[in-house]
């Protein structure tokens, strides 16, 4: 029996009379690899910025491990253990490759509190950030600044980062959109390659990725979930290919807006 | 290697070979430590006390002037805090020394200064509270319109501020009870500033490289992502916020005790804009440009004022002008970039030498 790390129970968000998310009751397991996918507009990016308190939720509920979170700002749920990737990069980019990897150890250490004692001691601190750049193979990068960097290495910052925060649910959104698909396997082998007891949560449009990595699928529509199940079940099941996967032969030529 | 191999060390004895090899772990654990320029405006403050002895007032102004551009420094270029309204913070601590002076309650000049820091900083955190909740062209406004209402406050008081007339002719106790400040030789005021400034800036030095530092630059950076990585962000801005106006007060502390006189021109707009100017003329957001901004700024001011004394800003203008179109970063950002450019050169032609040979 594997714990449940994040649950909603009925989560809802309104924008006026638009119902962007409605009803959803979802489970998330620790080791998860589940994917998120609809066609652009149905609510994915939304249900993400619920779950890790950028939306308040209209209705209903979020818990993490059981604890209640729906009333939590978005820094509480982060030292809770949500942690999210963004689809359009949101990286310091004036800054070193090293320097937006400390920034988020040094947060989740506790140390960026710390006023009076040079960060540049703190060498557990930027030791940690080296590593982490080794495993993704950016270490090369390191000290350049992220706006001189082609954007699929910008993309690994932005989950380096996400990754430096040590989650325990971690929230994809997109992780290999606007990367040229020469160089999307660097962040689909980081993808596989994180620890197996973090439950993640991607959102993807493209089908390989999400045959590759995910073990189950959720499909949703209109803001509500459409289908849940393996990948296999999701392919197979025809009304999924009809509102989506039979849109399959578009979607290479879709934006990656999400929704 | 994985995340999870990562953490297990996570302690500060932990493989150091990564750190050392690689040149941008380096720079960044190195970074806080003093260089030996670091020492030449301090070398350059004490060679102008022997070099112009009759300049000293020039100087102590310009002492007070680099203190405050400090200030806002801290706010504007780390924490990104647009604000106009830093002349609030300027001139509470210069009226808290004034009026503590004035009314003969208190004098001592360090102690003072103290006070005038904690009555910034009380003002800093109260308006920040507020204030930080809004960003960009609002915050701007409401910095400025809490200095108005400073001001205006002020002005109305003047059973006790003195108005538009201000608080003249405050009697400062000497410094450490033994150096007087003489209204004709401002030997006192000269070295009692550069002391006063060389404290602050040892703090903010301090700050800026401290981890809290890095996480203001991380909020200018990208405020977004660092919600997104857990941090308390209108704590820190609220912090910062208070803490530069704790400096701010001082500097206007500072000046109240070199002048020996407070008036509303410490708390006006002009003094507001004038440090937004030395600031940017300076370049924001590297700890120095406080200083080059003001000795460029007092500088220009006094010569252009003696050679036009009626059109003198023109320059001024057209020098921001010119600074703005080709210099965003300002002089310092222009000086770093001209450095960085001839050491290219240099090691381009060195290189092609080499190959030649």
């Amino acid at each position: 029996m594997t714990e449940i790390r994040l649950e909603t129970r009925a989560l809802s968000r309104y924008f006026g009379a638009l119902m962007a998310v409605q009803g959803i009751d979802f489970k998330l397991d620790a080791g998860a690899r589940h994917a998120l996918i609809g066609p652009n507009g149905a609510g994915k990016t939304t249900f993400i910025n619920l779950l890790t308190g950028v939306l308040p939720a209209s209705d209903g509920r979020i818990l993490l491990k059981g604890r209640d979170i729906t009333g939590k700002a978005q820094a509480e749920r982060v030292k809770l253990g949500i942690a999210r990737t963004f689809q359009i990069n949101r990286l310091f980019r004036g800054l070193t490759v090293l320097e937006n990897v400390c920034m988020s150890v040094a947060e989740r250490v506790g140390a960026a509190g710390s006023m009076l004692y040079p960060a540049g001691r703190r060498t557990d601190i930027i030791d940690e950030s080296m590593q982490l750049l080794q495993t993704l193979k950016l270490a090369a990068d390191a000290g350049h600044r992220v706006s001189e960097l082609p954007y699929g290495r910008q993309r690994l910052v932005e989950l380096a980062i996400t990754i430096g925060l040590k989650p325990e649910v971690l929230l994809l959104d997109e992780p290999a959109a606007g990367v040229p698909s020469a160089e999307s396997h660097i962040i689909l082998d980081a993808i596989e390659r994180l620890p197996e007891d973090i439950a993640v949560l991607i959102i993807e449009h493209d089908m390989d990725v999400v045959f590759r990595f995910a073990k189950r699928v959720t499909v949703m529509v209109s803001g509500a979930i459409f289908a849940e199940g393996t990948p296999r079940e999701i392919e197979a099941n025809s009304q999924v290919r009809a509102v989506y996967l039979g849109q399959a032969g578009q979607r290479s030529g879709e934006s990656a807006d999400g929704g | 290697m994985n995340a999870a191999a990562a953490s297990e060390t996570n302690n500060v004895e932990a493989s150091p070979a990564a750190l050392l090899e690689n040149p941008a772990a380096r720079i960044l654990s190195r970074r806080h430590r003093l260089r030996w320029w670091e020492a030449l405006p301090w070398i350059l403050g004490i060679v102008f006390y022997f070099a112009f002895p009759d300049y000293l007032g020039f100087g102590a102004e310009l002492l007070v002037t680099i203190l405050f551009a400090l200030s806002l420094d801290l706010a504007l270029g780390y924490a990104g805090i647009i604000t106009l309204g830093h002349a609030a913070f300027f001139g509470a601590g210069a009226y808290t020394v004034g009026m503590l002076a004035y009314y003969s309650v208190w004098s001592e000049p360090i102690t003072s200064l103290a006070l005038a820091a904690v009555a910034a900083a009380v003002i800093g955190a109260l308006s920040g509270l507020v204030l930080l909740r809004t960003k960009g062209l609002t915050l701007l406004m409401l910095t400025l319109c809490t200095m108005a209402l400073l001001e205006q406050a002020a002005n109305m008081a003047h059973d006790y501020t003195g108005g538009f007339d201000g608080l003249p002719s405050l009697a400062i106790a000497p410094v450490f009870g033994v150096f007087e400040f003489n209204p004709l030789y401002a030997d006192t005021q000269y070295l009692y500033a550069l002391g006063v400034l060389l404290v602050c800036f040892g703090f903010v030095r301090t700050l800026v490289y401290s981890a809290f530092g890095q996480s203001l630059t991380g909020i200018r950076e990208n405020v977004l992502r660092m919600h997104a990585i857990g941090s308390p962000v209108r704590r820190r801005l609220v912090i910062c916020y208070t803490i530069s106006a704790a400096i701010a007060g001082v500097a206007g502390g500072l000046w109240a005790q070199t002048n020996a006189y407070v008036n509303l021109s410490t708390l006006g707009l002009d003094r507001a804009a004038t440090v937004l100017i030395v600031l940017i003329l300076g370049g924001y957001g590297r700890l120095y440009g406080a200083f080059v901004g003001a000795v460029v700024y007092l500088a220009l001011e006094h010569f252009l004022a003696q050679l036009y004394p009626t059109a003198w800003q023109l320059g001024l203008g057209l020098l921001l002008v010119v600074i703005a179109l080709f210099a965003r970063n300002g002089i310092l950002g222009l000086g770093e970039a001209l450095w960085r450019r001839c050491r290219d050169a240099l090691s381009r032609r060195k290189r092609a030498g080499s190959a030649a040979s």
